[in-house]
């Protein structure tokens, strides 16, 4: 029988804000366990959580974003369960008037099919604390600094077949909240988290099979292959003739399979009710016109338009939108006045180069769009050749260093004095009679050894093209010598 | 609304509360009394009424995104049952 996989994903992101959904603690990563708290994060009795309007705005861009309903009259509610990730014994999330509903994320997968996930809901809630248990004392202890991080976690329908599928959404649902600035989306800080629901059935059938959840998925590479995991065990369950148990499973990494966690004592029962602590929320149509105004262009539409204004390909565009802060560089450099394919080749080849050489991101990058528009410049003035620049390029890189005084600093001006480059050839002929004599024979390969020896004579330094129509005049007269 | 003894048992785990036997009895008649009260709530016609979540007429209410300093963590552990100078400490949560 063949079998086909059903997935549905909720993703939980932390939002950018200076400050956590509750209280006016910053949000910045890492610190002394519990030194990012206040007595509102930490639970205490008496007092009064107030909404960060930064959060709601951001849940808005993100839903606009994602093609959702934005829901005018919203509410949070109260999940109640006892465990000392929150100090509260409550979570305060939304359940019956989630901020958004019914989104849409076209995709499209390397193998190059397309296809719209659907959104569920969209809803804001706070992140909970960190426990680690210490076997010494037999005890866990607590540490509030994410305890009211805010977060929004999205929902899909069960509209993913497979792991290719998955992280193709994954990958616009990152590119899309940081482009709209509402998340940096880090994976390896758990900026960025997604639990997988998953089932299997019979190909063809419309019905659902059980499904099982899985958690603990920290990179895209743990979500292949959990998935893979997960479709491979439930088929096999099944063919065996037994039973899929819906249950929360974990991924483990090291060992590569998904184990059965615990199940809490009792079903749970959050015994959801609307949060008295926080006024209800009514959206105006000036709110919302004002954050559509507001949304940033996007991948896919800086995709086309760099293709219509600048007649990049396709796959220039795609390299470029790849990353926001590299869009912005490419951007600016045009601005500047550089020519857009010079820009594109230079971005895509030398800068992305150096980024994966040094382990950076783009937004981590120091040089400015004026170093690299005035190195294009050098080039097309013939005062560098491309090599060279490459070499200045690289030189310059790290630190956005001067790119005249390096090159000055190391004598690298292109040589373009006509004398001093027909001296070179006139010298290199001089010294490999034999390498004229062998190309006249008909050996083509002697032209390059000829271009190669006049080059190195002016240390690389001149216009290669120069020196190609030099040698070529230079070939051509020694011939009409030889008719004669 | 019937209250049962095996829904007070089923209350007291979730509230995490150990109620001794003998007072599940007298807990399923108070809760009862209380639950009842609802009883004449519902009794009331409320067609054509919006359920209300909040009695107060205020909504919207929200603060700016400007980082306040926390607290001083010694503060805040001050009251902890358990804590040692860095977290709160408490039983075995963690698998």
């Amino acid at each position: 029988m063949t079998w086909e996989t059903v997935i549905g994903l909720e993703t939980h992101v932390e939002l950018a804000t200076k400050t956590k959904i509750f209280c006016s603690c910053t949000t910045a990563f890492g610190g002394e366990a519990n030194t990012h708290c206040c007595p509102v994060c930490t639970g205490m009795p008496g007092t009064l959580p107030v909404l960060n309007e930064s959060v709601l705005e951001f849940a808005v861009k993100a839903g606009l974003a994602l093609n959702g309903d934005i829901t005018r009259f919203c509410r949070f509610d109260r999940k109640n369960y006892f465990y000392p990730d929150l100090p509260k014994a409550y979570q305060i999330s939304q359940l019956y008037l989630p901020i958004v509903r019914d989104g849409r994320v076209p995709i499209r997968t390397p193998s190059g099919l397309e296809k719209v996930i659907r959104i569920h809901e969209l809803h804001m809630e706070e992140d909970a604390g960190k426990l680690v248990h210490d076997p010494w004392l037999d005890q866990t202890k607590c540490d509030y600094n994410r305890c009211g991080v805010p977060l929004i976690e999205i929902v899909t329908e069960p509209d993913f077949r497979s792991a290719e599928e998955v992280v193709a959404y994954l990958e616009k649902l990152r590119s899309t909240l940081q482009y709209l600035g509402v998340s940096d989306c880090k994976m390896q800080e758990g900026s960025l988290r997604c639990d997988v629901n998953l089932s299997v059935r019979p190909a063809g059938s419309e019905e659902l099979g059980t499904r099982t959840e899985m958690k603990n998925l920290n990179s895209f590479k743990a979500i292949s292959r959990s998935i893979a995991y997960e479709t491979r065990r439930q088929i096999e369950l099944i063919e065996e003739g037994k039973r899929v148990i819906q249950e929360t499973r974990r991924w483990d990494d090291n060992k590569d399979a998904t184990f059965a966690m615990r199940s809490k004592e009792n079903a749970q029962d959050y015994r959801y009710f609307p949060e008295p602590d926080i006024p209800p929320l009514e959206l105006s149509e000036e709110y919302l016109d004002h954050l559509r105004a507001g949304l940033p262009e996007m991948a896919e539409e800086k995709m086309t338009r760099y293709q219509a204004d600048y007649g990049l390909p396709e796959y220039d565009t795609q390299m470029l939108t790849g990353q926001k802060a590299l869009a912005d560089f490419f951007e600016s450099t045009v601005a500047l006045g550089a020519d857009p394919k010079q820009a594109a080749n230079w971005i895509m080849g030398q800068v992305l180069g150096q980024l994966s050489a040094r382990g950076l991101e783009a937004k981590d990058m120091k040089l400015s769009p004026r170093t690299l528009v005035h190195l294009i410049e050098l080039v097309r003035t013939g005062k560098l050749n491309r090599n060279t620049a490459v070499k200045v390029f690289e030189a310059v890189f790290a630190d956005d260093g001067d790119v005249d005084g390096y090159v000055k600093a190391h004598g690298l001006e292109q040589v373009s004095d006509p004398g001093a480059v027909a001296g070179a050839v006139e010298a290199a002929f001089a010294a490999n009679p034999q390498s004229v004599a062998d190309f006249h024979s008909g050996k083509e390969k002697a032209f390059g050894f000829l271009v190669g020896q006049v080059m190195r004579q002016l240390k690389g330094r001149a216009d290669p093209k120069a020196v190609n129509e030099a040698v070529r005049k230079k070939l051509d007269e020694a011939k009409c010598g030889l008719d004669k | 609304m019937k209250i049962t003894e095996e829904m007070v048992d089923y209350i007291s785990v979730l509230s995490r509360l150990r109620l001794p036997e003998e007072e599940r009895g007298a807990m399923a008649a108070e809760l009862e009394r209380i639950v009842s009260y609802m009883d004449v709530l519902e009794s009331l016609d409320t067609t054509g009424v919006e359920p209300l979540s909040h009695v107060f007429p205020v909504k919207n209410v929200m603060r700016p995104d400007r980082v306040v300093p926390s607290w001083p963590r010694a503060d805040l552990l001050w009251n902890a049952p358990g804590h040692d100078d860095e977290a709160f400490l408490v039983p075995k949560a963690v698998e």
